[in-house]
């Protein structure tokens, strides 16, 4: 790491780096906080989408009839599909670290079950969304 | 014995200089969407598909264009936060100083545009 233009690398010369994911065994927490964080970069994909769906339609009815086409085909249905899922999960994991952020189930058996109650609305919560895009 | 300045103990931005702000911002932005995000996910998902007429129709209300705008508002402040942490998590040295403006300013541009656009759906004729 020597010669690295990273301050700290430097001064860590040889050493150990202290263990990271690799030696965890994996666990519902960090699974779902890792997908707190993948998602969470997913949804600023679907909110680019949402920005050229407005400006497509201020656009005007051509153009915007272009970016329909795409968000109707095979390939933009997959991509609403995962984005309805996503954003429902984000939420949920979202709102689980406000109640945490306020002192709230952070023992290890409630952070288990607050877990799996998440992964259940999320899923809930995506298939409403994705019934109101197909039905509405 | 505290080893900061009294000026440093009152303004209480820690050596990171910027505070608890960007943790604050995030969980504020987090709540406001908690409330806009069903408000406008519902009827979005309901006009997505629909011919132009419909949605121009729909986001001349100024209650679906208001809403709109703040969950355009919110969505692009929270997702600017979020992306600096990631970036902060696994970039180094001119790569993140370069990332990081290039996304501030690209965040705040693309959000713009869309409550512009939102805006001109409301106030066309």
């Amino acid at each position: 790491m020597a010669g690295s233009e990273h301050g700290a690398a430097v001064n860590r010369g040889a050493r150990p780096l202290s263990p990271h994911l690799q030696v965890y065994k994996p666990q519902l927490h960090s699974a779902l906080s890792i997908f707190h964080r993948v998602t969470g970069v997913g949804n600023v994909l679907a909110a680019m989408l949402i920005a050229w769906w407005f400006i497509a339609a201020a656009s005007g009815p051509t153009y915007f009839a272009f970016v329909d086409g795409f968000l109707t085909s095979w390939f933009g249905i997959l991509l609403l599909l995962g984005f309805a899922f996503s954003i429902c999960y984000h939420m949920c994991t979202g709102i689980r670290h406000l109640v945490w952020d306020a002192g709230w189930g952070l023992e290890k058996p409630q952070v288990r079950t607050s877990g799996f109650i998440v992964l259940a609305a999320a899923g809930i919560l995506g298939l409403g969304l994705v019934l109101t895009g197909w039905l509405g | 014995m505290t080893m900061q300045t009294p000026t440093a103990r009152v303004r209480g931005l820690g050596s990171a200089k910027g505070g608890t702000d960007h943790w604050w911002h995030q969980r504020v932005s987090a709540v406001s969407m908690a409330v806009l995000a069903p408000l406008f996910l519902i009827p979005f998902a309901m006009n997505l598909g629909q011919p132009w007429e419909e949605v121009a129709r729909f986001y001349k209300s100024p209650v679906n264009a208001i809403i709109a705008m703040l969950f355009v508002i919110a969505s692009f402040y929270h997702l600017r936060l979020g992306l600096q942490v990631v970036i902060e998590d696994y970039l180094h040295g001119g790569t993140r100083t370069v990332l990081l403006v290039a996304m501030k300013l690209l965040s705040f541009a693309l959000g713009f545009a869309a409550v512009f656009s939102v805006a001109m759906l409301a106030f066309s004729a």
